[in-house]
């Protein structure tokens, strides 16, 4: 069969805030660069995540957090995830995270954070180096 | 480890039916030997296409269907289908923000592909993932696809039932007689009904039926006229049933009733047509000649991909060696395969 694979990112907007506009621009932006995104729209809760990274097997998860919330959400969609035995999925994200916050962040394992500002270029090159195919 | 994955998916495992669709998806071999082994459990689940333009409400309207399916405790499981960015090859894939309510439902699994243009459409895996899903027991599986390429037309073909959805001022009534759509649909939903237009929809599209009724019967009367590859080619659908025209507002829930009534009458049409063999044979035969299809391209398209063969072949042409023709047949001859 003519063999062809490609990146599956899930964009997902956890919490209360409506605020959505950097998780569609990145969503397109991943698009652009060749991805397939998955995109659920606002106020997903963790569990939401975790469950629909699952069925949609991919390969990272992106989480874009605008209310303050991200040091408890970002570890629960990771902690999640790791319960479901899916913790190969590469957990990234953006969002208004003072720089304090990011060392622990990084050591709930989030691979990755961008604050804004961070050109999309940037993130599609760190999505490209560090997110693989699964399976 | 494919036995392994083959008795979870059966088992209606979601990590690993997620991964097999991902296998099947990226069009990779083992996917193939595991729907081998899967296809004696499929036939049991009741299929349903939903197809139309973009934005019609299709997305909507699936919402609505899972919680009535889930209302009579029947395992639930969306296929939803978006296009492919012809520019980039990437797709944003967004009809689970219509369903997310469902998203933590262990009853309910909802899974977005992009349809990758495979060769113009003409290896979509759709009918395969479709089956993996029938295999491990997902009772109803809601295929949401876009407008009506190829791939559309083989997966509406696979379903029992398919809804075709318009909205008033789209210029959807013209669109579905250019498409072919009114063959495809058992059930023609008018959604949108809250914007102005939409009886006069109801009213265009219900002529253009009865239009359409008057020359099927001119047909029949003349009898048999097809060879085997055309009637192979048209969709298998009950005999003596009508389409109704529907009328919705798929955000406010309106209409949904008569919709999922319409839905059971059209299933049990199909399960009576089931009892005469005849028409069990017609639907095989277009299964099998989806897969045949697909399997020729395949085998075809990785020949000329290996060791150079499709830039031998044109350069040879262009060297003005041989014909396109020859060259053609040569290439089949040698593609063979186990
Ligand atoms: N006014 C109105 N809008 C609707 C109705 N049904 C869906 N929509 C809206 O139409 C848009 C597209 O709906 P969606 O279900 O995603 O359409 P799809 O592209 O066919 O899957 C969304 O903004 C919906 O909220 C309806 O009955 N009336
Ligand atoms: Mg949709």
């Amino acid at each position: 069969m003519a063999e062809e694979r490609k990146l599956r990112i899930l964009v997902a907007k956890p919490g209360l805030d409506g605020h959505d506009r950097g998780a569609k621009v990145v969503a397109r932006s991943l698009r652009d660069a060749g991805m397939e995104v998955i995109y659920t729209g606002l106020h997903q809760t963790p569990e939401m995540i975790v469950a629909t990274a699952i069925q949609e097997d991919v390969d990272a998860v992106g989480l874009s957090i605008m209310s303050g919330a991200h040091n408890v959400l970002f570890p629960a969609v990771v902690k999640g995830l790791r319960e479901q035995g899916a913790d190969d999925v590469v957990v990234f994200g953006g969002g208004i995270i003072p720089d304090d916050d990011i060392p622990r962040l990084a050591e709930a394992g989030v691979s990755q954070v961008f604050t804004p500002g961070t050109p999309t270029g940037q993130i599609i090159e760190w999505v490209r180096q560090n997110v693989r195919p699964r399976g | 480890m494919s036995t392994e994955i083959v008795q979870k998916v059966l088992a209606g495992d979601v990590r690993a039916t997620a991964r097999l669709l991902r296998w099947i998806d990226d069009g990779r071999g083992e996917a193939r030997r595991l729907l081998k082994v899967l296809y004696p459990r499929t036939g049991r689940a009741r299929i349903i296409g939903i197809t139309g333009n973009p934005g019609a409400g299709k997305s909507t309207l699936t919402d609505h269907l899972i919680r009535y399916f889930r209302s009579r405790d029947l395992r639930v499981a969306v296929v939803a289908i978006d296009p492919t960015s012809p520019f980039s090859g990437g797709a944003i894939l967004g009809d689970r923000i219509r369903m997310q309510e469902h998203a933590t439902d262990d009853g309910v699994f909802i899974r977005s592909f992009a349809t990758r243009g495979h060769l113009g459409g003409l290896t979509s895996t759709t009918s395969d993932v479709v089956h993996a899903l029938d295999a491990g027991g997902w009772q109803v599986i809601l295929v949401e696809t876009v407008g009506v390429g190829q791939d559309e037309v083989d997966v509406q073909r696979l379903a029992q039932t398919t809804v075709v959805v318009m909205a008033p001022g789209m210029g959807d009534e013209i669109q579905a007689i250019k498409a072919g759509v009114l063959e495809i649909a058992d059930i023609f939903v008018v959604n949108k009904a809250d914007r102005e237009g939409a009886d006069r929809t109801v009213r265009e599209l219900q002529m253009m039926l009865d239009l359409e009724k008057v020359t099927q019967a001119e047909l029949a009367h003349h009898g048999p006229v097809q060879s085997l590859l055309a009637a192979a080619e048209q969709r298998v659908s009950p005999a003596g049933w009508v389409p109704p025209v529907l009328k919705t507002t798929a955000v406010r829930g309106e209409g949904l009733d008569e919709l999922c009534r319409a839905l059971d009458d059209h299933h049990q049409v199909f399960l009576d047509a089931c009892r005469d063999p005849q028409f069990v044979q017609a639907r095989l035969r277009q299964q099998f000649l989806d897969v045949f299809r697909r399997t020729l391209v395949a085998r075809g398209w990785s020949y000329l991909v290996h060791e150079d063969h499709l830039k031998q072949i044109v350069d040879r042409l262009q060297r003005g060696e041989a014909d396109p023709y020859t060259l053609a047949e040569e290439a089949v001859k040698a593609v063979g395969g186990p």
